[in-house]
């Protein structure tokens, strides 16, 4: 499988997720400038974190309209896999390939460190292979509290479109164990089509030993094992 | 040249946390009676045009694009000629 990495200028977590396709899963990888338009054969585009365009306006609000997202959105509506992590789920957001829209988080600071998500749809192509019920990923963002109006919130719960939700260690999903203010706890959501993944923590960060936490790995195990080529 | 003097606010239905935190600072100023305080952004632009409905929807196209997000915000412009 080959993943294609798009950088924009203020990514800053595009090599993370370079190293985790080629180093960690052994697969094809290959940046993808955002002034390009070819997306040099990708089976899966990651839209890394980030602060691009320096979160100028609203974050990911000017990245959507740079080249390379035209192909990007092609790619969605042919149903091509597509993760968006951190800036990247903003991006995806504003693109319209993914409902609602992230936030300043309700405490209004920059949050960076490890939350518990409970893995809430374990069909999705991104879910498929984790095993466990909860995993622990870091968070790093200021702006992540998850809103949608109330009609398209609900029809995301009703088509299983909330992959993962933040809570407490034991998977208890509340007020304590929700970071930022996120509606229903949101963390992740995966679009209607079911081919695109949007999260706010970052699975890239913890998807080998080295770096003392693999609970992200799943994400990437998923969408390889869903993979028909 | 007409020049667009553009707000964006939040919708009524998003939680606005900066325009609590403003408020509840005026309070502790001692300015009482202080309520709803909502932050926003405005932008101010000009259009070389002399076509005010062409601006007009110009900007609309603006603000729905990229100016504002639908999803969270609304927007709202006044233009005047200059010169």
């Amino acid at each position: 499988m080959k993943f294609g990495v798009v950088t924009f200028p203020g990514s800053n977590c595009d090599h993370d997720c370079f190293t985790v396709a080629r180093d960690i899963l052994k697969q094809d990888a290959e940046f993808l400038w955002y002034k390009d338009r070819d997306l040099k054969g990708s089976d899966c585009i990651v839209l890394p974190g980030g602060f691009s365009y320096g979160d100028y306006l609203r974050c990911g609000a000017i990245a959507r309209f740079a080249p390379i997202m035209e192909e990007v959105v092609k790619f969605a509506k042919k149903g091509g896999p597509i993760i968006g992590i951190c800036n990247g789920f903003q991006i995806l957001t504003e693109a319209g390939l993914l409902p609602g829209a992230l936030l300043r988080n309700t405490s209004l600071k920059f949050i960076c460190r490890d939350v518990h998500l409970k893995v809430e749809n374990k069909k999705t192509r991104f879910t498929s292979a984790i095993k466990q019920n909860v995993i622990r990923v870091p968070i790093a963002h200021g702006e992540g509290r998850f809103f949608a109006d109330p009609g398209v919130l609900e029809r995301i719960e009703k088509e299983g479109c909330v992959a993962f939700r933040y809570a407490r260690p034991d998977g208890t999903v509340d007020a304590a164990g929700n970071p930022n203010g996120s509606q229903n706890a949101i963390a992740g959501i995966v679009s209607f089509e079911g081919n695109v993944l949007g999260m706010m923590p970052h699975p890239e960060r913890c998807s080998e030993a080295l770096l003392g936490n693999t609970d992200g790995r799943g994400i990437f195990d998923s969408l390889l094992a869903n993979f028909v080529n | 040249m007409y020049r667009a003097k553009i707000n964006v606010t939040l919708k009524k239905s998003v939680m606005d946390p900066q325009g609590a935190t403003v408020q509840h600072a005026l309070e502790s100023l001692g300015y009482t009676g202080v309520q709803n305080v909502r932050m926003g952004k405005y932008v101010e632009l000009d259009v070389d045009s002399t076509d005010r409905a062409r601006v007009e929807k110009q900007l609309n196209d603006m603000c729905g694009k990229l100016l504002s997000n639908p999803v969270i915000e609304k927007y709202h412009f006044d233009l005047e000629e200059v010169k």
